[in-house]
């Protein structure tokens, strides 16, 4: 049945981590992610994990470690944070593109210059294209049931590739919730240990990344995509199996507030939460307010998306990253290019916010609220709450 | 007193909160003290100086003194420093760089500086952990010491700094603590005055993060053991028994020129013959 315990959601990612058997965790430690890697150290070292635990000289190394181990065929486990995902960029292609299951916490952070430690989601975002599966996580719980689910999901044979598991740094990883924790047997029961399809084998030997000569490039890149793409139902049926055995309902894309609302905030992440109560507070005051949540960034739910935006003449979305000199942020360029051409598309409104730990608050909610419906939220985006510090 | 006081003034910025950000006991603002006092001693101009810091406490040195300061990424802090030193020479660059940065992220950039002999002094501030980011082990964490990461006591062996710069090719290297502070001066203005690749290495405490855990009751008692334990290198070398003692002091010093004094050798030689660029 499980356990219901207040605990810093790190360390309860790490009890996921560890509930899952995990045989491989190599990590480079960078804040807001050291909490739960050295959770698993401390796992390991006290033999409630039977795993490895390497701590390796920097993120390029443990992202490399981690391909390593995954090629060997281990269930493998890491985790970073901001500059520690930059760092490893380079791996990350290469971990899809050799289809190597394996789960990643990122605690959302800001990216320098200059230096800040705290949330956004400017290192996620500049990883967009890597062909792993990326989903984000609101809340604690769902922090770690999706570390779980994640496993599952990676290695389905329907699947097999790597997978992130976003959740916001300190706003969610340094943040003490109450949480549920499974028995060992339930999640033995709904996560059986790995069988990889393929790995290092002296009886039956394989080659990883051998050259893509311009004959097969093409094909292979078509096979990781086909592989992302055809990765969604498989997240779906995942999430409802646990549903199922835990119950704990988790959809690739949730609706809150006035179902068919004209106005729809649309979030990802923890800041969905205080959105959420912004849109509670509006509807309370008569308003024409709903919300829709993105779960699963990666691949994108586009059919999900259409239905639960339906009817909607505004959305207001927000992005907690720049990508300057683009159209607009990150999450709102996705949605455009997905409602283009489309009749009845709603207008895009783009709102970047809670950049580098800037908080947004829910009374800010309501006031991106009021000047979208005011038509006062024009042009391809606005950057909230930018205080002039010119003297 | 006075003294003192009138290099915090002349060489401190003015607009940084204070006291410092380190921990009480943390023998890192000793390092800075010894920075700011070679700066003064060799009388180089504030504005000819360029500290190039890496991430970690340590590297937080670079946001008190007001010489020219970049504070980039954890582990580049070498690279960056190679740049500016080649397209400015004139400059006096030095580098801050924790135990993690130059040794573990930043450890390849650390030996193909010395290497290439590139004319940057660098200070490695050894406290044994990564202190930052809240102790885990690093590369010169002692076998069997505890940390947040190596909870079972560390299994993997440590770098002798010494020994790695020394292979590596570094015009210069020395080892100091942080308790020798008055020696550490000395060593630190012997590194900023010579050509070349010049490496520090500085004993230093933490004990939030390391002592803590390893059987140390007290910052001050991390301090006795590097009273106890560094021993200039000339008596090392005679003690029958060295165990529990490291050497500290000069360890090399060759006299090649930096690189970009080769590069500008080149140039001269080419001027000479009249052929750069005509
Ligand atoms: C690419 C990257 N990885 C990890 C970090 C997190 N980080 C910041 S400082 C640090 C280690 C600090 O240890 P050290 O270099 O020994 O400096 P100290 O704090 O001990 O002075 C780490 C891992 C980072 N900033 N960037
Ligand atoms: S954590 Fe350690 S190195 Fe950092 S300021 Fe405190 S004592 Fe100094
Ligand atoms: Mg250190």
């Amino acid at each position: 049945m499980g356990k219901r315990v207040g605990l810093e959601v790190s360390l309860a990612v790490a009890e996921a981590v560890k509930l899952a058997n995990v045989d491989v965790v190599s990590a480079y430690p960078i804040t807001p992610q050291t909490h739960i890697v050295e959770e698993l150290s401390v796992y390991v070292a006290s033999g409630e994990l039977d795993a490895e635990f390497i701590p390796v000289e920097s993120e390029h190394s443990a992202m490399s470690a981690a391909l390593g181990a995954a090629a060997a065929g281990a269930r493998v486990y890491t985790a970073t944070a901001s500059q520690g995902l930059a760092l490893m960029h380079e791996i990350l292609f290469i971990v899809s593109g050799m289809r190597m299951p394996m789960v990643m916490t990122v605690a959302n952070r800001a990216l320098s210059a200059p230096i800040s430690i705290w949330n956004d989601h400017g290192d996620i975002m500049a990883e967009r294209d890597i062909g792993w599966i990326q989903i984000f996580a609101e809340n604690g719980q769902e922090a770690l049931d999706l570390t779980l689910c994640a496993f599952k999901i990676a290695e389905d044979k329907r699947v097999l590739l790597p997978m992130i598991v976003n959740i916001d740094g300190f706003t969610l990883s340094h943040v003490i919730e109450p949480v549920i924790i499974p028995d060992h047997a339930e999640v033995d029961a709904f996560l059986p240990p790995y069988q990889p399809v393929l790995k290092l084998d002296t009886q039956n030997p394989v080659t990883f990344g051998p050259v893509g000569v311009p004959e097969v490039y093409t094909e292979a890149r078509k096979q990781l995509e086909q592989a992302v793409i055809g990765a969604k139902p498989v997240v779906d049926e995942v999430l409802a199996g646990f549903g199922a055995a835990f119950d704990r309902q988790y959809k690739l894309v949730e609706q809150n507030g006035k179902i068919g609302a004209k106005t729809l905030f649309v979030t990802m992440g923890s800041l969905g939460e205080t959105c959420m109560t912004a849109v509670d507070e509006l509807m309370a005051e008569g308003q024409d307010a709903g919300q829709t949540r993105i779960r699963l960034w990666r691949p994108f739910p586009e059919e999900e998306f259409l239905a639960a935006c339906a009817g909607a003449e505004k959305l207001v979305v927000i992005d907690r990253a720049l990508s300057p000199g683009a159209v607009c942020g990150p999450v709102a360029s996705e949605l455009k290019s997905l409602f283009y051409g489309r009749p009845g598309a709603p207008e895009i409104i783009n709102v970047i916010a809670g950049l580098g730990g800037r908080d947004v608050t829910v009374r800010e909610f309501k006031e991106m609220f009021a000047l979208a419906g005011s038509g006062k939220l024009s042009g391809n985006y606005m950057m909230w709450g930018v205080e002039s510090h010119a003297s | 007193m006075a003294e003192v006081t009138q290099l915090i003034h002349q060489y401190l910025r003015h607009n940084k909160k204070f006291p410092l950000v380190f921990c009480p006991g943390c023998g890192i603002g000793i390092v800075l003290g010894s920075l700011v006092r070679s700066v003064h001693a060799l009388d180089i101009p504030k504005d000819d100086m360029v500290v190039v810091a890496g991430i970690g406490c340590s590297g937080r040195i670079a946001a008190y003194v007001d010489f020219n300061t970049v504070h980039a990424t954890h582990g580049r802090a070498l690279t960056l420093a190679t740049g500016i030193k080649m397209a400015s020479p004139h400059l006096r660059v030095l580098t801050v760089m924790g135990d993690g940065d130059a040794l573990s992220i930043g450890g390849n950039h650390l030996i193909h500086a010395a290497r290439r002999n590139i004319g940057v002094t660098a200070l490695v501030v050894n406290n044994f952990i990564y202190g930052m980011t809240g102790g885990q082990c690093s590369p010169t964490t002692p076998f069997g010491s505890y940390t947040h990461t190596s909870p079972q006591g560390q299994m993997e062996k440590s770098f002798d700094v010494v020994e790695m710069a020394r292979a590596a090719g570094a015009n210069g290297v020395y080892r100091g603590s942080v308790f020798h502070a008055k020696a550490l001066d000395g060593l630190v203005q012997r590194a900023m005055s010579r050509p070349g690749f010049n490496l520090v290495e500085v004993m230093t405490p933490c004990f939030t993060q390391y002592g803590r855990g390893n059987r140390f009751r007290s910052p001050v008692e991390m301090f006795q053991w590097l009273k106890d334990t560094m021993t200039p290198r000339e008596v090392y070398e005679k003690l029958e028994d060295k165990t529990g003692k490291l050497p500290m002091g000069v360890f090399v010093e060759h006299d090649e020129p930096g690189l970009e004094q080769r590069h500008a050798a080149m140039r001269q030689a080419l001027a000479d013959k009249g052929g750069a660029g005509s």
